[in-house]
């Protein structure tokens, strides 16, 4: 569907979900479905204190309405938004938040999911982990190429 | 002056110690494949790290393979495999 609204934000600030949320509702919606990611207390073994996000400014703002729009194309969307944080983010903060609002709950659950599988791959976000034995960048994931890859 | 903007990111940055590099553009760097092969020349750690399978290049803000050619005024970014979300 065409006219869907998509919004895309990068943003060192805190998100308030429920505001994001509010906005996000369309008259004609039937379903909204979001996903908050979290920073997590231990990566593969090793505690995590805090995560330090870098990002691409220009690329990473244009590759998040990228992945909306061919969610949109993909599903018959009303509305889709993307907000991802950079900087320094200590444990427990939010990192990301992802929601979608479409007539029907299946529209909603695929494309909110499908955002997040590509934004994993393509957007040009890194992180780097910040714990007790020091700093380390996060590497990427073979599952999570694959995950990109079923849809 | 003709240039091509140069940025890297995450661990690339880091192992090069280098965020940004302005070059003038020359027609000897016709693609990113050249331009990839001169920056190797710049020492040992920009031979090793250029030399990464995993190195992702970017014109203009899109994902692009050695065989893009290269205008000037282009913005050409290294950086390793994106871990965002």
């Amino acid at each position: 569907m065409t006219g869907a609204r998509l919004q895309a934000a990068v943003q060192a600030e805190p998100f308030v979900a429920e505001a994001l949320q509010a906005a996000l509702l369309e008259p004609a919606a039937g379903a909204v479905v979001t996903f908050t990611g979290y920073v997590r207390a231990a990566s593969d073994g090793a505690a995590v204190t805090a995560l330090e996000l870098e990002h691409y400014p220009g690329m990473t703002e244009r590759s998040l309405l990228s992945i909306l729009q061919q969610a949109s194309s993909r599903w018959p969307l009303l509305a889709a938004t993307v907000v991802h944080r950079v900087g320094w983010l200590p444990l427990g903060e939010p990192i990301v938040w992802v929601g979608s609002c479409a007539s029907h709950r299946g529209d909603a659950f695929a494309a909110c999911e499908f955002v997040m599988d590509y934004l994993k791959t393509d957007a040009p976000f890194w992180k780097k982990e910040h714990g007790p034995d020091g700093a380390r960048w996060v590497e990427s994931r073979a599952t999570d190429a694959q995950r990109a890859r079923r849809w | 002056m003709l240039t091509l903007q140069l940025r890297f990111f995450a661990r690339v940055r880091e192992e090069l110690d280098c965020a940004a590099l302005e070059l003038p553009w020359q027609a000897e760097l016709a693609t990113l494949d050249e331009l990839q092969h001169a920056l190797a020349q710049r020492g040992e750690a920009w031979r090793r790290v250029l030399a990464q399978d995993n190195l992702i290049r970017a014109v203009n803000h899109t994902v692009a393979d050695g065989d893009t050619a290269l205008q000037p005024g282009d913005e050409i970014a290294f950086y390793p495999p994106v871990t965002g979300g």
